[in-house]
């Protein structure tokens, strides 16, 4: 899970979730309470489904 | 005072036979054999070959273990200031035995080893790093100049001189990017280089572009509700105290934090990584390692469970080459505990 | 724009009851500036010394240095828009006092400050050892949030600066610099055969410690801007003291840039060197595509043959400097980079974040994690033991006599990307 997918692709990362930005991949502090977790679940959940999917090459989910 | 010097070469180079002696087990002779007599010469006062190994190139890549050992053996008896090996011209399982030499001897019982190698010698690659490695020629023919090249390279080293640079010395450079203090200021050079770009002269980068390798990818897991995930994180999370003091930039460890029994990172957690505006992360440190959802996804039964420990490092300024080594070491815990997969962060 | 800098040389630095400039030497007045710095209420105390080249002493943890100057003929003395009224910067009269520093430093905001040691070892690897350093010390009142406290500090360093350079008003100058550039479709048909040349300042603008200032706008917030060369020569763009202390541009660089100056002494010779592009690196993805492709376009709309990028700080702004350099070369445009590097301690790993085949020619100042080795000071101005908790400092790498080790990371201006200082890297 990373904001600058562009170096993930870079250095080789296989299974990549773009995320919010740097201070706050996982999260965006200028949405209300609400809104942030539901961002927030929707982005891990992708990681996990990115888990349980077979890959050949570097992929964005 | 006289440098001492153990030297290292093949059965043919020792005099012993070709092809048909390559698997000869190693010995070892008080006399200076082969390459190791000229270099004796050209070294005169300032150091003697005190020994001559012999081993056959089959031997060494083929019973590694027991010609590693027998060198090792050799080195604690003779207790050499220096190391040569070679040259290997482009033989590849002779270069590959010197780039074993390389890797015993200056690697890990720190003596310094010199050999020489044709640039396409597959045994260039593993040891260029360690050892000084000559350009040789891509045949004996070329044993004069190699040796030559060889003992005014191994009589700096012995004196503990600095080396030139490798195209003005002969050796291949060892990828060590040192600073240095140039006689011009960086932006003066900037507006030169782009000058001779104008003018189509030549110029040099000072940084050519790096190359990052590639893994093949995991293979999916079947089942995500009976699998064990870890968290890591490039992005500085730990307990508040930093108590294993990890670097805020160009971090030399990783730790890892029990977190059993935590449905968040909130409270106790904060980044100490300074790569980035830190305000957010203390508010809720799970918006960089985002323990509260997995512990959703878990009691959801989406996944089986979350790792007990989190790993974590700062990834500001850390070189790839520290990245690689805790990449390694927390890998290998992760598999040791049975972990299905990991979700990495970073920032 | 005509902008002149005229250098008032400053051999001695002494504290005195009359501020003035006599025979080299500046007289400064602690108490004034004390009382000055002490009307903004977020300011607790104030303490302030000087430090000269040569001595053994050692300035932590620095957070800016900036140059002390007042204007003698124009409009637009201090900072505009952060210590006074907006006006248009790049023309008029500057006095500046040539070899004086103000340095600020004080209770500790981020990781991103940093070390200045005035002799020995130390004093090579930063280029404000050479400087005669006023050093300010700004102790702000508890409970301000983490932002508060940033600009508190900030502000004050400026505020200091433009108080202490009015001593130079009537001083005579030695040197005068003469900074002076048409519009370019004039400074063009000056030279038509030149060589049409941008230069591209990438700042850091990601939050706290992370932003760098136009006119008092944080970077962040703005699209990459054309501005004349003279307006950040003025005055125009400041420190927000930002990301680690070996390539953070400080407001004395940002008003002494090198890559301008360098660029300026070729114009009209080799090249016609057509302005300044303020480029914001951001936090986001999108936001850098959007930084870079607008970057290149405004290169592509004035019509350059070359431009040279600067980077500020290492890590994510890599991929920003390589996407630029990218759409740069692919619309035909010569580039060169200036980027610091980040191989290691043993100066064995991969120099850079991100990688492209088109960055062809790039400068490169120095590892910032080459180590360094600091002799034990006589006196230390601020908190020796700050170095701990710095970006290139570690527990225990202050030993008990006083030395320490830490990597150039922690050192002022050290791998300056702008090309401020001398250091390159050199494969062995």
């Amino acid at each position: 899970m990373s904001t600058i997918t562009t170096i993930s692709e870079s250095v080789g990362a296989n299974r990549i979730v773009p995320t919010i930005a740097i201070p706050y991949p996982v999260g965006n502090p200028n949405l209300s309470k609400v809104v942030e977790e539901d961002l927030r679940e929707k982005l891990v959940r992708r990681a996990i489904t990115a888990l349980g999917t077979e890959v050949e090459e570097t992929t964005y989910f | 005072m006289s440098y001492k010097v153990l030297y290292y070469v093949n059965q043919f180079f020792g005099q012993v036979g070709g092809e048909d002696k390559a698997g000869m087990a190693p010995v070892i002779k008080d006399e200076k054999v082969g390459p190791a007599l000229g270099f004796d010469q050209l070294m005169g006062e300032d150091a003697e070959v005190v020994g001559t190994i012999i081993c056959g190139d089959n031997f060494f890549n083929e019973n590694n273990e027991e010609a590693v050992k027998f060198i090792i053996d050799a080195v604690s008896e003779k207790n050499p200031d220096l190391v040569v090996a070679g040259p290997a011209f482009n033989a590849g399982r002779y270069g590959m035995a010197c780039a074993g030499v390389a890797k015993i001897v200056a690697d890990e019982l720190k003596i310094p080893v010199i050999t020489g190698m044709y640039e396409e010698n597959p045994g260039l690659e593993t040891s260029r790093a360690k050892a000084i490695v000559v350009e040789t020629t891509d045949s004996a023919a070329g044993m004069k100049k190699a040796l030559a090249t060889m003992s005014d390279l191994a009589r700096k080293m012995l004196k503990g001189e600095k080396l030139g640079y490798p195209e003005d010395e002969g050796y291949f450079a060892q990828g060590k990017r040192l600073t240095v203090f140039s006689d011009k200021r960086g932006s003066e050079r900037a507006v030169e280089m782009l000058l001779a770009r104008f003018k189509g002269e030549e110029f040099k980068s000072e940084l050519p572009m790096p190359v990052f390798d590639r893994v093949a990818p995991a293979a999916a897991i079947k089942d995500l509700s009976k699998a064990k995930i870890a968290l890591v994180t490039s992005g500085g999370i730990v307990p508040n105290g930093n108590p294993d003091r990890i670097q805020s930039a160009s971090a030399q460890k990783w730790g890892k934090y029990n977190i059993a029994g935590k449905d968040s990172l909130e409270g106790e957690f904060y980044t100490i990584h300074g790569g980035y505006d830190p305000v957010y992360a203390n508010e809720l440190p799970d918006r960089v390692a985002p323990l509260d959802m997995m512990r959703k996804f878990q009691k959801e039964g989406l996944i089986g469970e979350v790792y007990e420990y989190f790993y974590t490092t700062t990834g500001t300024g850390t070189s790839v080459g520290n990245s690689i080594t805790f990449g390694s070491e927390i890998g290998k815990e992760l598999k040791e505990a049975g972990v299905d997969a990991a979700i990495l962060t970073s920032t | 724009m005509n902008l002149e800098l005229r250098k008032i040389e400053i051999k001695d630095v002494v504290f005195g009851e009359v501020p003035g400039v006599k025979d080299g030497v500046l007289t400064v007045c602690k108490q004034d500036i004390i009382d000055e710095l002490m009307e903004d209420v977020n300011v607790k105390s104030i303490k302030v010394d000087i430090a000269k080249p040569g001595e053994k002493t050692r300035i932590i943890p620095v957070k800016d240095v900036i140059q002390p100057r007042i204007k003698v003929e124009g409009k637009g003395n201090g900072f505009p828009g952060v210590t006074s009224e907006m006006v248009q910067l790049g023309s008029g009269k500057v006095n500046v006092l040539d070899g004086v520093a103000v340095v600020t430093i004080g209770d500790i905001v981020g990781f991103q400050e940093g070390v200045i040691d005035m002799w020995g070892e130390g004093a090579k690897w930063t280029p404000f050892s050479k400087t005669l350093n006023i050093v300010v010390d700004i102790e702000p009142v508890e409970g301000l949030d983490p932002h508060t406290h940033e600009a508190t500090v900030r502000v004050a360093g400026l505020k200091a600066a433009e108080f202490i350079g009015k001593a130079g008003k009537e001083a005579e100058a030695g040197v005068v610099d003469k900074y002076e550039m048409d519009d370019i479709f004039t400074e063009t048909s000056k030279y038509p055969d030149l060589p049409k040349v941008a230069y591209v300042e990438m700042l850091i603008s990601q939050g706290l410690l992370h932003d760098g200032y136009i006119y008092g706008v944080n970077s962040g917030k703005i699209l990459p801007t054309l501005i004349h060369p003279n307006e950040e020569l003025d005055g125009a763009v400041i420190s927000g003291n930002c990301v680690a202390a070996c390539d953070k541009i400080t407001t004395y660089q940002h008003q002494n840039n090198s890559a301008i100056l360098d660029l300026y002494n070729r114009h009209g010779k080799d090249i016609n060197f057509v302005g300044v592009i303020l480029t914001p690196e951001l936090t986001t993805l999108e936001g850098k595509f959007r930084t870079c492709d607008y970057t290149a376009k405004l290169c592509r709309t004035l019509g350059v043959d070359g431009v040279v990028v600067s980077e500020e700080g290492y890590g994510n702004p890599d991929s920003d400097l390589l996407m630029i350099c990218k759409r740069l070369e692919d619309s035909g445009i010569k580039t060169v980079l200036i980027t610091d590097e980040c191989s290691g301690w043993d100066g064995m790993s991969q120099p850079l974040a991100d990688t492209t085949p088109e960055a062809v020619a790039v400068i490169s100042t120095g590892n910032v994690s080459h180590v360094v080795e600091l002799e034990p000071a006589d006196r230390v101005i601020g908190s020796a033991e700050a170095i701990a908790t710095l970006a290139g400092g570690w527990e225990g790498c202050l030993k008990e006599d006083g030395s320490m080790v830490c990597e150039l990371n922690a050192v002022i201006g050290a791998t300056s990307e702008i090309g401020y200082h001398n250091l390159t890297v050199e494969l062995y």
